[in-house]
């Protein structure tokens, strides 16, 4: 396991206007780790993932990433050209709506496919191998390659996001709620497939979700977001067995047992 | 000369010239960059070839002898009338034979006649962003232009080959231009692109209700897209011109009558001309010929 | 390491917010080591902090003072304030834990969560799923059950799936937690015999068990967790 943190995230804060976004979040993330952040509506979460991820620019404080390169690089401070390509190669972004991390209009192939024409590759059939080996890794079809994702189930389209997003072996990756409106059997389904992906391909990400089973199954690490700021952060594990926080306790204590 | 006293030299106010002039310059310096203009009301409608004619009467000078062809023919409707046009508000010398123009306004076609240093190619576009149909976003495809992000042309090719196995575009077939900017060829056919690499003369692309200029330099690289393994081709006909036996050259097909019979002939209507006045002949001539 | 674990005056208190902010303490100046190749039970009466004891030093619950230093690979790791993945290291290669009630994953087959912690640490499929086959097999898991995922199990066969995902590896440290609760006699009896074969190894077994039998064929040591009461460290 690698020595340096990945990401470096300094006090950050998002303010709009005097409206708290979230407010003097400091963590460190590690190859391999996955750290999610949970919170109900309003807690914050999705707009500290926007700032990790610079969909969003912090009012203060610093994210930085640790490149290929072995050098750490002030997000905020990228040029746009860097920033684009690093989301295209380095990261992955899967969307709750799988419709807004896809092209629906094009074949699964070549929504898989994309990133790696993006980067260069320039061989059709090297390219639709690849496609089609994802395709399987991610449990659809292989029948399915030349189908548009309009025809697919949210279920499908889901899991043909993220082979999208891993195609070029990204080493961190964001989630915004990736199993948010898909029905339970296949949620388990897809938890599942990301749980097996991120230890095979030892990625780290971060994933934000209102759902405290996704992070026990899915996470090392949690933190805990009310009102913008972090209450409570710590092993998932102990964080969901031996919540400290009253909020947290209240998370904890509220979730239904079937 | 009565009816010249009521227009500009070549319809538009100098000021309008001059704009556009500035455009014409900034496309030839950046290679297949799409430069914005002012496009003007022309007295055709959009979709007419606007562009075009905005492009040529901003480089029309007295001195010039102009050529105007549609899909080839000198003498179909549209390039009659810019012809005609160009006649009325210019007083400028016209022609049909590619060899003596100055400057040749096209649609959809670029004459067989290899073109030489002096000439000026002005194409109509209609839409000049390669990218538009897969990218609906203006925002978005100037972004990818200036980061030179053009993994998406290839996922319009890959479609193409998986849906038919090969590309399956034949014209408006996209260009890398000096190994910088991906560029829209207009609809000429992808027969043509060739043409455009190295080429002798200064190409200029007019889009009139897309508001864009674009320029290729002579002796400037043209490289058609493509896959290592499935490499650009251009198309090919079984027979050669059934009026003047060329052969290489982009066919028509001409109907003949309503029991399926059909011809195809040179497209460059020009060409064939001066194929035939040379002496030769395709098998349709032939039997004209006997019939007489 | 001759005493790969040793815990040092911890005490620990559950503040129950939603009941007013309550304040429960659980245990206090807790302080016991344990030797390679021992195995000692934590005792007492029911609530006295034996499972909290167990899962503090799982690293499953949070400790408010005191130190829990584990020999990790060579080097001294205190698992009280070890960042989450220090200690997910730990679990990976130096302690393993079996608990009462087994948290399942949706779709993974009973197999293949024996074989999970060997895979881990780098040994390959096939191998770690024959290492888990002879597990379960030793446990009479019956064979039709091990394709199937065991959220339909009753509780015995849970249990003896939970067991042989704790002893496949060689962890170092072993934390048991009621592992023969739900089991019958035959079953407890390779318990049992699996314990020793651990001891014989050099592991260092702290354990629950509420059956008498048991706890006497196993423990070297038998640790009085009333002994930590809050009560007696306040008084």
């Amino acid at each position: 396991m690698s020595t340096l943190p990945l990401l470096k995230v300094n006090d950050v804060s998002k303010f709009y206007g005097s409206r708290i976004g979230c407010r003097n979040v400091s963590f460190e993330l590690y190859a391999g780790e996955v750290l999610a952040i949970v919170g109900e509506s309003g807690s914050g979460k999705t707009t500290l993932l926007s700032c990790l991820s610079t969909r969003l620019i912090p009012t203060s404080g610093i994210v930085e990433y640790h490149m290929r390169d072995g050098q750490y690089r002030d997000l905020a401070r990228m040029g746009e050209a860097e920033r684009r390509f690093l989301m295209r190669t380095d990261w992955g972004f899967v969307h709750q709506n799988p419709a807004d991390g896809l092209r629906m209009t094009v074949s699964a192939g070549a929504n898989v496919g994309e990133r790696l024409m993006a980067v260069g590759d320039r061989h059709y059939g090297n390219i639709r191998a690849t496609a089609s080996d994802w395709l399987e890794r991610v449990e659809i079809g292989i029948d399915r390659i030349d189908d548009q994702p309009r025809a697919f189930s949210g279920g499908m389209r889901q899991r043909l996001q993220i082979a999208r997003n891993l195609v070029t072996s990204p080493r961190l990756v964001f989630m915004d709620e990736p199993t948010g409106g898909l029905d339970v059997s296949v949620q388990a389904r897809l938890l599942d497939l990301v749980r097996g992906l991120v230890h095979d391909l030892g990625l780290a990400a971060i994933i934000v979700t209102h759902d405290l089973a996704v992070a026990r199954l899915l996470s090392h690490r949690m933190m805990v977001m009310k009102d913008g700021a972090v209450i409570e952060q710590g092993l998932t594990d102990r964080v969901l067995d031996d919540p400290r926080e009253p909020y947290t306790q209240l998370l904890v204590s509220s979730i239904l047992q079937v | 000369m009565n009816d010249l006293a009521t227009y500009n030299f070549a319809y538009l106010d100098e000021q309008t010239k001059r704009m556009i002039r500035r455009a014409i310059l900034k496309a030839i310096a950046i290679p297949g960059y799409q430069v914005p203009f002012a496009s003007r009301e022309m007295p055709m409608p959009y979709g007419w070839g606007t562009g075009g004619v905005q492009v040529t009467a901003s480089i029309l000078g007295p001195q010039d002898v102009l050529k105007v062809i549609d899909q080839g023919a000198d003498d179909t409707t549209n390039a009659v009338s810019i012809r005609a046009f160009f006649q009325k508000v210019a007083d400028v010398a016209v022609t049909t034979r590619t060899k003596d123009a100055t400057i040749i306004q096209t649609r959809h076609r670029i004459p067989e006649e290899k073109l030489s240093e002096g000439q000026t190619l002005v194409y109509q576009v209609p839409i000049p962003e390669p990218l538009r149909f897969l990218e609906p976003r203006e925002t978005e495809t100037r972004k990818m232009h200036a980061l030179e992000e053009y993994g998406l042309m290839h996922v319009k090719l890959y479609e193409d080959i998986a849906r038919n196995g090969h590309i399956a575009t034949t014209y408006a077939y996209p260009v890398k231009v000096e190994g910088r900017y991906v560029m829209d060829p207009s609809p000429t056919p992808k027969f043509d692109n060739p043409k455009m690499h190295m080429s002798e003369a200064l190409q200029l692309f007019g889009a009139g209700r897309e508001k864009r200029i674009y320029a290729v330099p002579p002796y400037t690289e043209v490289v058609s897209l493509d896959f290592d393994d499935h490499p650009f081709e251009i198309q090919s006909f079984d027979k050669p011109c059934a009026l003047c036996g060329a052969e290489d050259v982009y066919l028509d097909e001409v109907i003949l009558d309503d029991k399926g019979g059909r011809m195809f002939v040179c497209s460059d209507t020009d060409h064939c001309e001066d194929r035939r006045a040379c002496g030769h002949a395709g098998h349709m001539l032939a039997r004209k010929e006997a019939a007489e | 390491m001759a005493t790969p674990l040793v815990v040092s005056e911890v005490a620990k208190s559950f503040t129950m917010h939603l009941r007013d902010g309550i304040r429960r303490p659980v245990v206090a100046n807790v302080s016991f080591s344990v030797k390679a190749g021992e195995c000692v039970v934590l005792g007492g009466p029911s609530g006295v902090g034996k499972s909290s004891i167990l899962k503090m030093l799982y690293g499953n619950y949070g400790v408010d003072e005191g130190q829990i230093l584990m020999d990790h690979d060579g080097k001294l790791v205190n698992l009280a304030t070890a960042e989450p993945r220090t200690v997910l290291e730990v679990r990976r290669t130096t302690l393993g834990y079996v608990s009462q009630f087994l948290r399942v994953v949706p779709r993974v087959s009973s197999l293949d969560i024996v074989a999970e912690p060997l895979q881990a640490r780098g040994v390959p499929l096939e191998e770690a799923r024959t290492h888990a086959a002879e597990l379960l097999n030793k446990l009479n898991l019956p064979r039709e059950l091990w394709s199937l995922p065991p959220a339909t199990f009753s509780g015995g066969e849970q249990q003896r799936v939970n067991i042989a995902r704790g002893f496949i590896t060689d962890h170092k440290i072993l934390l048991l937690d009621e592992p023969t609760a739900s089991l019958d006699a035959k079953n407890r009896a390779v318990v049992v015999e699996l314990i020793a074969e651990k001891k014989a190894k050099g592991t260092a077994l702290i354990g629950i068990f509420h059956d008498e039998e048991v706890r006497d064929a196993v423990a070297d040591r038998i640790l009085d967790v009333s002994a930590f009461s809050p009560r007696k460290a306040a008084a």
